[in-house]
């Protein structure tokens, strides 16, 4: 599904990336971990295409696509979902209407029929159902005024409805309570499927209670210097990432 | 006092002959007004007021006077019908009051409502103070500038609104002034007096529409009185023609807790400009602005608004928004002034606005001045681009730049409807801006 291929990429000139490799089957689940500063969000940023991420070298394919050649909306419509650490207010904009613009265009994209307004409030009930969150977000401007574990919940809830081959979460777990992270974890659970790969950005294991993946790498210094499974989480946080080859605490 | 420098469109404005009314009174009025602009001529951009919006282009038109053929001019109704708004209608075609397009008949209790030429045969007399004002005559008074006095010697028609005390009127009052081709290329100006009545209550929606690529000018003058206690809703929608030369005045004058609602988006025109001067003049005056101007191509749209707090407990809050694409030009001006002894006065005031492309520009300059005490007042204004991580985002999602942009936009300008009161009037005006934008 998704094969990196020694990538390197820069920030502001600084190399954050220094040759990861990384190679994700569909319908696995994997967690990066990694202390701060090891290139953890920078992974997530430079597979969605967001400007300002330099790659110098290396590949990206997912499903047979060069992704680096894409814009990010073209990622999208291959099947690339980056679930926001911090999702972004956008006063004005409905989120309903967002939703429908956003699946559409990824519909259009891959030269599918657009779904009228019946067909998709009927998938947007079906999908409510299955994350089991309230319709009131809804109804209001994409992510503005809502709390965490409603910003959190509502990328989940893109998540389900986008349907996308390979979900990046970026530290979905930050900023949650218990209650929070269960629910995001829930909604998560519930779209693991044969056909979908998953890359869990995080930073804690606590997540990893929740989503269990299938494989552990550790990211530190912009490469990935250990690999397991998720027995490999609980040791970290047993011995913090101070014990880990290239790691600094 | 120097002469003022000549230029064709000073020189057609002077020389054609003035319209005679045969009410002496108002004659000698459009004289005094007439004389007072031959002295001030077409202000420069020395002038503060219009430093950002210069008229050496428009000086170069000798515009005729009036337009003798517009009681014949063929117009699309479909150019000002909007949804939600059904009430009675008057409707003016280079300035000429055209029955046959109205509908003012079987007006509900308290309201009146005529052409000024109508008004004027009728009962002069009690038009004579606001016709007549020493101020606009008076070429140092901040409103009586070229324009204003143009528009007070030669305006041969327009709307004369009146809405008794207690009076509220459901429907709303449509006022339409269209631009249409003439014979020739040709000036007209209309003169716009509302009162409301202690009590009254009134919506009210002024549309300025036009089709024809002609180059005119055409100048509005509106003085807006609201007694005690009254409540105006107006809406301003602003479609001119591309080639329209649209000077617009409104002045509002609201007494003890008084309220009006105005809600302007300017869309149209080549050369726009519109002074708002509200003044607060009575305890518990409360005003709300909301507008949005979009030009482009060559557009070049001038907001001139002027807030004064000269009572007790006054409330403005104003909220503008400018986005400007290709060539465009955009100019805002927030001016707020809160005169001696308007203790507890609430003013606050932003303007935000958007480039969409790099030869855009709009200048945006905030003005408060503060003489009295206890006084809360928020006041900001910046230029800039749209939020890049709001971009990325609905990219992110597989919503393309363009429309991304598009949506962004869209709803950068529509806020400014969200306290609309009209569903189904709302919903229309926010269709105009996104069909406005470019892509």
């Amino acid at each position: 599904m998704l094969k990196i291929e020694n990538l390197h990429a820069r920030v502001e000139g600084k190399e954050i990336l220094k040759g990861l490799s990384l190679e994700v089957n569909a319908g696995e689940v994997h967690a990066i971990m990694g202390p701060n500063g090891a290139g953890k969000s920078t992974l997530g940023n430079v597979l969605s295409g967001r400007d300002g991420y330099e790659v110098t070298a290396g590949s990206v394919i997912c499903d047979g696509v060069d992704l680096l050649a894409l814009e990010p909306e073209a990622r999208a419509a291959a099947g690339v979902f980056l679930a926001f650490q911090y999702p972004v207010e956008i006063p004005g904009v409905n989120n309903t209407y967002f939703l429908r613009a956003a699946l559409n265009a990824q519909r259009k994209a891959r030269g599918e029929a657009e779904l009228d307004s019946m067909q998709f409030l009927k998938l947007v009930r079906e999908k409510l159902k299955i994350m089991q969150i309230s319709d009131e977000l809804l109804h209001r401007a994409v992510n503005e005024g809502f709390s965490g574990g409603e910003k959190k919940r509502n990328e989940i809830f893109q998540m389900a409805l986008l349907e996308p081959k390979l979900a990046i979460l970026d530290e979905t777990d930050s900023g949650l309570d218990i209650d929070a992270l269960k629910q995001v974890a829930q909604g998560v659970n519930a779209l693991r499927s044969p056909d979908r790969a998953f890359l869990m950005i995080t930073h804690y294991q606590r997540l990893l209670d929740y989503v269990v993946p299938d494989f552990v790498h550790v990211l530190a210094d912009g490469r990935i210097v250990e690999s397991g499974d998720k027995s490999l989480a609980l040791e970290l946080e047993r011995t913090g990432y101070a014990g880990i080859a290239g790691a600094k605490a | 006092m120097s002469q003022p420098a000549s230029s064709p469109l000073l020189d057609a404005l002077l020389q054609a002959p003035l319209p005679a009314s045969g009410i002496a009174w108002l004659d000698a009025s459009r004289q005094a007004s007439q004389a007072a602009l031959a002295e001030a001529g077409l202000p420069d951009t020395r002038v503060e007021a219009w430093k950002y919006t210069a008229l050496r282009a428009l000086g170069q038109k000798p515009f005729a006077d009036g337009d003798a053929g517009a009681g014949s001019r063929e117009l699309d109704a479909s150019a000002w019908a909007l949804p939600g708004v059904d009430g009675p209608r008057l409707v003016f075609v280079n300035g000429v009051f055209r029955a046959d397009l109205s509908a003012f008949d079987g007006l509900p209790d308290g309201l009146s409502l005529q052409p000024l030429s109508q008004a004027l045969q009728e009962d002069a007399g009690s038009l004579q103070p606001v016709l007549s004002p020493v101020g606009l005559t008076d070429p140092r008074h901040p409103s009586a500038d070229a324009f204003a006095l143009a528009n007070a010697a030669r305006a041969r028609d327009g709307v004369v609104l009146r809405v008794a005390a207690g009076a509220r009127v459901e429907t709303s009052v449509q006022l339409v002034f269209a631009g249409a081709a003439g014979d020739s290329e040709l000036a007209w100006h209309a003169r716009v007096l509302v009162s409301l009545g202690e009590g009254a209550a009134l919506t009210l929606v002024e549309q300025h529409v036009g089709s024809h690529g002609q180059s005119q000018l055409a100048t509005t003058m509106a003085d807006f009185t609201l007694a005690a206690n009254a409540e105006l809703k107006h809406v301003v929608l602003q479609q001119a023609g591309t080639a329209s030369n649209l000077i617009r005045r409104s002045r509002l004058h609201l007494h003890e807790k008084a309220q009006a609602a105005l809600h302007v988006l300017e869309l149209g025109g080549a050369l726009v400009r519109h002074d708002l001067q509200v003044e607060l003049t009575g305890d518990g005056a409360q005003l709300q602005t909301r507008g949005v101007f979009m030009p482009q191509g060559r557009q070049h749209i001038d907001t001139q608004l002027a807030i004064r707090h000269q009572a007790l407990n006054t409330v403005s809050n104003s909220q503008w928004r400018g986005v400007a694409a290709d060539r465009a030009r955009g100019v805002f001006r927030g001016a707020i002034v809160v005169a001696p002894g308007a203790d507890g006065t609430d003013a606050s005031l932003n303007n935000k606005n958007l480039l969409l492309s790099a030869s855009a520009e709009i200048d945006t300059k905030p003005e408060l001045e503060i003489y009295a005490d206890e006084v809360q007042a928020a006041h900001g204004a910046t230029v800039g681009q749209l939020d890049e991580r709001s971009l990325f985002y609905l990219r992110s999602r597989g919503i393309p730049l363009a429309e991304a942009r598009a949506l962004l936009t869209g709803a950068f300008c529509r806020a400014m409807l969200d306290s609309l009161p009209n569903d189904a009037l709302r919903e229309h005006l926010a269709g105009l801006l996104v069909a406005q934008l470019p892509g």
